[in-house]
This record gives structure tokens, sequence and C-alpha cells, in this order.
């Protein structure tokens, strides 16, 4: 197995994603509708799916235990299983520890060490009426391909005179083409009767995904013998070994067997062990962060750039002339087509927010169920995109207001129909686009906040006192929770107020340029309104002149820049601050803190209002250079401790010019 | 292909002495262009620049290892390096060639520590009775 298959592993990872995504929906859609054999299929599908691609990784554990799920899928779609509760929350689990196991994939680029036996045990056990102690007997070898739909066509079959048989053949080992040779005996086998079921499936015979070694249930009204004459007339094959099936005998023992295993087929398994050796040797291959892109954007990237080709061959000469009229046409073109492959990679890189939404629905039923409350989810806008920078940047504060809507947020049903609402809460998230933003909304209609409480409390934590909570309006005192040290539970619960409150939701949301606002009226709900920017990597800035040097203030920290003379700055507690709309602020010298000469007193100074949430800060420049659209370029690991700067970016003249980190410096 | 690369060192001149780096920690050597100055950084950091629309961090070698801030003409260079995640350039009076050094000729730092920062310094090679200051660049490059 020297096939290296790393390479394929972030492609594993994103289509194992996809695949549980899709697996996560239909058991939740499952759970509502429990007698809808479609959903079953395609949670059938899914997994069997699943366990293809992780035999093919080597991935031994997850493709045991999918293969334990398909079982009972199986049982389930045949009736021979009757879905109910618990194992719908089998299911579940199972799907938990598959996620886990991709997630542990992704991190370390190797399967972890969990066998998922407890599992795998708890499956089998509903798989069929058990009795573990049954051994490996001749029955069930027989039965080791047939799964409960094999068994009720063979035994139609029965029932119209026709007979069973169980094919198993190896091929030569020198066959060279064995999808070929397989095709044939399937073609021989489809002219004497109908085929059933093979192992492994067709598919993948086709694929030539077997060793040498198949096996096929069929029908047929020929005898024994008449089909050993067909098949010994092909070629290329080692051994043929066929079995008529007794279904009556099958059927009456079923309740004897404890599983149902097909062996699946060689390659997986084979390669798997030492596959596992290798890859712990070599240094833990993290899976990289790969994008699906739709191939029309490609195309259209692809298209700009040669747009861009065409235009450095006009150019060229261009430059041998000295025409500056076309010059000008020419650049203007060139401008034109610089933002439209801007636009288009950035489409490259835009994900829906779908991504981080689709792991809500499961979270609200898993908690809803654990706190007994009745909670209905809807969503919208999932197919809003946003950047994948920012995509995996926002799920753990929504995940974390999520928590807290369904925790404080919605009443026990009895509190909520004493308060004449629906026994059941609801909580929306809602996305849309909006400009350069993306807005994101999570809205319940549960208890909503007490402003007064609030304020009580905030009084007791000792960040405000008294007088100043006679001041706040209730917007302010709703605002006071994003206040570092505020938790809003009584007390502390599984489910949220672990000692992390809103503060680092906030932090978090500002720490990509977004921001959030709270709007609650009590006992009718709680609405978050988040705002992303499209992009991390390229932001509007503010340049700004401090004694001979350039920096960039992004300008989604800039309230606004104002004009002041020196006699507007006062002294308070030797900190200097100057009036802005009837509030005091602080004043910061950037030349100061960033080590620069301060410059002569000036009569008319140019400040620029920076905020961090609430608070605000006049920082002083030099001079103005004007707005501008840059491209952020991380300082790299060796700068990483490097107080006030966030990055760096490149100006037209090809300089660096540092983008000041307003959140530190405020 | 690895054992051709071990033994060889990029050679660059700091101060009227020799160094050498592992060439495969050398990602290019480039000439001094524009510095941006990076504030609040430690003094030799001389700041960043742009090298083909990556920013790279600038270490005044002469001042890392305190021996003195170097005064830089058209022959000073840029090492470009590159240990674990970390690129930074390193600046240096001239780069002048690459060379292999066995490595039964060199031998540990000397033991004496004359003030001088010991801790920057893998060990010193000998070749053709030049002595040639091998580098400790995790070290150079930590802070």
């Amino acid at each position: 197995m020297d096939l290296d298959l790393n390479q394929y592993m972030g492609i594993f990872v994103e289509d194992a994603r996809e695949h549980l995504q899709d697996m996560n929906e239909a058991l939740l859609a499952l759970e509502r509708d429990i007698d809808n054999i479609d959903i079953v299929n395609e949670i059938f599908r899914v997994a069997h799916t699943l366990k293809g691609m992780a035999g093919t990784m080597g991935f031994e554990d997850i493709s045991n235990l999918t293969h334990e799920m398909e079982n009972v899928l199986h049982g389930i779609r045949s009736n021979l299983i009757v879905l109910d509760e618990d194992t719908i929350d089998i299911i579940f689990e199972s799907f938990d520890a598959l996620d886990h196991a991709i997630d542990f994939i992704a991190a370390n680029g190797r399967e972890g060490e969990e066998d998922y036996k407890d599992l795998i045990d708890r499956l089998r056990s509903i798989s069929f009426k058990t009795k573990p102690d049954s051994t490996h007997d001749e029955l069930h070898d027989k039965l080791d391909s047939m799964d409960g739909y094999t068994l009720r066509i063979l035994n139609e079959a029965r029932i119209e005179g026709l007979s069973s048989y169980r094919l198993d053949i190896i091929l030569d080992a020198n066959c060279m083409l064995k999808a070929a040779r397989a095709f044939i005996i399937f073609n021989a086998l489809d002219d004497m009767g109908e085929i059933i079921s093979s192992n492994p499936p067709v598919e993948d015979i086709e694929d030539e995904k077997f060793d040498l070694k198949f096996t096929i249930i069929f029908i047929s009204q020929l005898n024994h013998s008449r089909i050993m004459d067909e098949l010994n007339a092909i070629s290329e094959i080692e051994s043929i070994s066929l079995e008529e099936i007794c279904v009556e005998d099958i059927l009456a023992n079923i309740g004897e067997l404890d599983d149902m295993t097909i062996d699946s087929g060689g390659m997986g398994k084979v390669s798997s062990r030492d596959d596992k050796e290798s890859r712990t040797t070599d240094n833990r291959g993290i899976v990289g962060k790969t994008v699906r892109v739709d191939i029309d954007r490609l195309d259209n990237l692809m298209n700009l750039v040669s747009e861009l080709i065409i235009i450095k061959t006009r150019m060229d000469e261009l430059s041998q002339s000295s025409d500056t009229d076309k010059m000008g046409e020419t650049i203007e073109y060139l401008e034109r087509i610089t933002t439209n492959i801007h636009d288009a990679v950035m489409k490259v890189r835009m994900v829906p927010i779908e991504r981080v939404f689709n792991r809500f629905p499961r979270m609200v039923r898993d908690l809803s169920r654990e706190l007994e409350k009745k909670i209905e989810l809807q969503m919208t806008g999932k197919e809003t995109e946003v950047d994948r920078t920012v995509i995996d940047e926002i799920g753990e504060p929504l995940i974390h207001i999520i928590r807290n809507s369904i925790d404080h947020g919605i009443e026990d049903p009895e509190e909520r129909i004493k308060h004449g609402k629906s026994e059941k809460g609801n909580i929306g998230l809602n996305a849309y686009a909006d400009g350069n933003h993306v807005i994101i909304e999570a809205i319940d209609d549960g208890r909503g906040l007490d402003s007064d409480r609030i304020k009580e409390e905030a009084i007791q934590k000792g960040i405000i006192d008294a007088q100043e909570a006679e001041l706040l309006t209730r917007e302010e005192s709703i605002s006071l929770l994003f206040t570092p040290g505020f938790s809003t539970a009584n007390e502390v619960s599984g489910v949220s107020g672990r000692g992390v409150g809103l503060d680092v939701v906030k932090n978090k949301i500002e720490s990509i340029n977004g921001s959030i606002e709270l709007d609650s009226q009590l006992y009718r709900g709680t609405k978050f309104t988040i705002r992303l920017p499209l992009t991390l990597a390229i932001i509007q800035a503010l340049l700004v002149k401090l004694d001979d040097e350039i920096y960039a203030i992004p300008l989604g920290s800039i309230t606004e820049i104002i004009r002041t003379t020196e006699e507007d700055i006062k002294n308070v507690y030797d900190q200097e601050v100057i009036l802005y709309r009837g509030r005091t602020i602080p004043i910061i010298k950037l030349n100061r803190i960033l080590g620069l000469d301060e410059g002569e007193e000036m009569e008319e100074r140019v400040v620029v209002i920076a905020r961090k949430g609430e608070k605000q800060a006049a920082l002083l420049v030099d001079d103005l250079i004007g707005q501008q659209e840059i491209v952020i370029k991380p300082l790299g690991k060796y700068l990483s401790n490097i107080d006030y700067l966030s990055g760096a970016t490149i100006l037209g003249n090809g300089n660096i010019s540092l983008i000041l980190d307003v959140n530190s410096i405020i | 292909m690895i054992s051709e690369v071990e033994n060889k060192y990029v050679i660059f001149k700091l101060k009227e002495e020799y160094y050498g780096i592992p060439i495969a920690n050398v990602l290019s050597i480039e000439r001094i262009e524009e510095i941006t100055r990076v504030p609040n950084a430690p003094k030799y950091v001389m700041g960043v620049i742009n090298l083909r629309g990556e920013v790279i961090p600038l270490v005044d070698l002469g001042m890392r290892l305190d021996i003195d801030a170097g005064d830089y003409n058209r022959d000073s260079r840029i090492i470009v390096t590159s240990v674990d995640d970390i690129i930074a350039g390193l600046v240096v009076d001239s780069s002048s060639e690459v060379l292999e050094i066995d490595k039964d000729s060199i031998d540990p730092p000397p033991d004496t520590n004359n003030g001088r920062c010991i801790e920057f310094l893998n060990g010193v090679g000998k070749i053709d009775n030049r002595l040639i200051i091998l580098l400790n660049l995790p070290k150079v490059l930590e802070y």
C-alpha cells in the first residue's frame, strides 16, 4: 500500500462532513416523521457511502461502525426492526461518534483510538434479537451477505417456485481484467436468472474494488448442474462454489442470529493496518482547510485572468509608443479587471452560512430534551454566503448565544402557558446580506431580559454603582450583559453559564470586525443582531500620517473624524480628554504609544474617534491621507506578539503600512 | 537528497567574521529595500519589508548577537530564513558562498564566555584554515 492517501485527506474530511450533515438532517426529520421509509433510505445511503469512503481511506473503526449502522437501518427498512425512540437515540449516538471521529481525523490526520465497541454492541443488539454466545455456524456463514431485504426477495422467489443460489467465485490470481471477468460472470448469471445482491456491491466490482473473491446471491429456474456447466465455461476462474439456499431454514432460524456481518470486502481492511502504522510515524499530517468551489466561479476567474494577459500584451505594445491617451484607457481597463478578479476570488472563498447553522437543529433538540423544554428552531437564509475565515470564527459565539436562549430565554412549558404563550418556545436564526455585511439574527420568544434585575446584579458585582444605575437607559442596562464578569444565570447549569459570559462572545465578534447588538423585551423575548464583514482579508481603512510614517486604521472601528484645537484638550487626573458629543473621552496620542516624535504643538489637531464596543477613544494623528481599500497581510509568527498592531498592508508604491489594532489600543 | 543538503551551509560575513547557517533553512538572499519600522518591537527588529507581496520581518543580526549594530551599504544582504513556522530575514554585511562543512570538522562552541552570546552558536566549522561560526538559528529567531 504505497498509495499516499494523505493527499485525499482534505477531500475525505470535507466529503464526510457533508454526508454527516445530510445524515443529521435526515435523522432529525426521521424523528418527526418516524414512519417515513424514504428518510430511512436516505440515512442508509449516507451510512453506506461513509462506509465506502472510510474503507478506502483505511479508517477501519469508522467503517465498522457505519457498517453496523447500515445493518440496523436495513433492518428498519425491511420491517425487521421496529423503529422506536431508543433506536433513534442509538443512531444519533453513532452519528455523534462519527462526527467526533471525523473531527479527530481533521485535526490529527489519522483515526482515533476509539473502536466504538460499545456502540457496535448496542447496534448489534437491536440488529436482531440476539444471543451473544451463538457461534459462527454454517448457517451464519450462508447468511453472511444477506439482509432482510434480500431475504424477502428470496422468500418471494421460493413461493414462485424459483431456486435461490449463493455463488462464491474466486478469480484466478493472474486474471488481468478482474472487472471485465466479473462482468462476464454477471452477464452469464443474468441470462440464467436474476442477481439479487452481490458482495462487494456491483458498483465496487465494476470499479475493480475487490480482491479476487466475490459472492453473488441470485435466483434462477435452472438447477445446480446447469448453472455450473455455464459457469465452468468461463475462463480465468480459480474456483466456483455454488450452493442452493434453503430460504425456509433461514427464515426459521433468523431469531438465532446475532450477527449479519458482511465481510466488507478486502481493500479497506487489508490496507488499514499498515496505513495506520505508517501514519503514526510521519509527522501528524494536519488536514488543511479546503473550500468547495462552483466550477462556474472558477471559469469566471479563468476568463478574467486571460483578460489580464491580453492587457499585459497591450501594455507591452504601448510602452514602445508614447500615446498617453491609450495608456490611460488601458489602465482603466486594467483597473476594471483587477476589481473583477478581486470579486471573483472573494466569491471563490465564500461558503454558505449553512455550515454553521447546520449544527443547531441537533443542538436544540438535545438541549431541549435535557432541559425538558419544548423548542422549535426555525432558520432562514442558510444560503447566505460568508468568507470561509468568518465561518470558522462565528460558530462558537452563535452556539453560546443559542445555548443561552435555550437555557435562560425559553421558559418551561408550564411557565409559558401561565404567561399565555404557546407551550412550545420558538428560536429563530436568520441570516441575510446587507451591503458589505452579513447580518445574523438570533431571536427567541422567551422570558426576555429584566433590565432592573440586570442593574441590581451589576451593582452587586461592582460593575456599576447605584448612582450610575439610576442614569442608565433600558438599552444601556441590557448592554451591561456584555461587560466582563457578568452572567445572568441564577445558578450555573450544565448548559450555559460556565463562567464564560457574553463579553467573550462580543470580543470574538469584534475581533473579526463584526458587531453585536442586543434587544429584549421582558416576557416577550430577546434578539441578538450580529453584523459581520463579508470577508476578513480586505477591509476599508483610513490611512493616517504619524510623524513620517503611514498607518492604517480599520474604518469599521472609526466613528468620526474631527478637528479640534489644543484648547479643547483638557486634563482630568493626568489623563487628557476631549469633550465629544457631550461625553468626555480619553485622548490617546498615537505618536507616543508608537514611539514616534510627538512634534510641536499645533493650532489644530486631527482626532480620529475610534470605538471598541461601548468604549470610545480619541486618537490623535498628525495628518489624514485618505480612505482606501486595503488587503490585510499577517505580520507573521515572528512578530505576533507586538502590541497595537493587527497586521500590515502593502501600499500602492510597494511600501508597507502597518494596521493599527484599535481593540488593543483602547 | 537530504544527506546532500545536510552538510551545506550558506556563508556570510558580519563584522569581519564568517558565519554559516544550514542551507535547508535559507529561502532566499535579497538586497535591502525600503524598510518599514515596527513600533514597540525589540530593538534588533529593524522592521518589515515587502518581499514579493509577503511581509517579512528583518532582524539586525549584529545587534541580535550583541556584536554591534550594522551600518548597511550596497553590499548588505538579507538572508531570508525559515525555522518551523517562523520566517525572518537576517541582515548581514555580505553573503559569499555555499560551503560543505563536514561534521567531523565542526568543533563545539568555545567555552570561554567573553561576554558575547554563546547560546546563539551551534559550533565552529573549520575549512581551509578559515573559521566559520555556525549559528543556532532557532535560538536567533526566538524572542
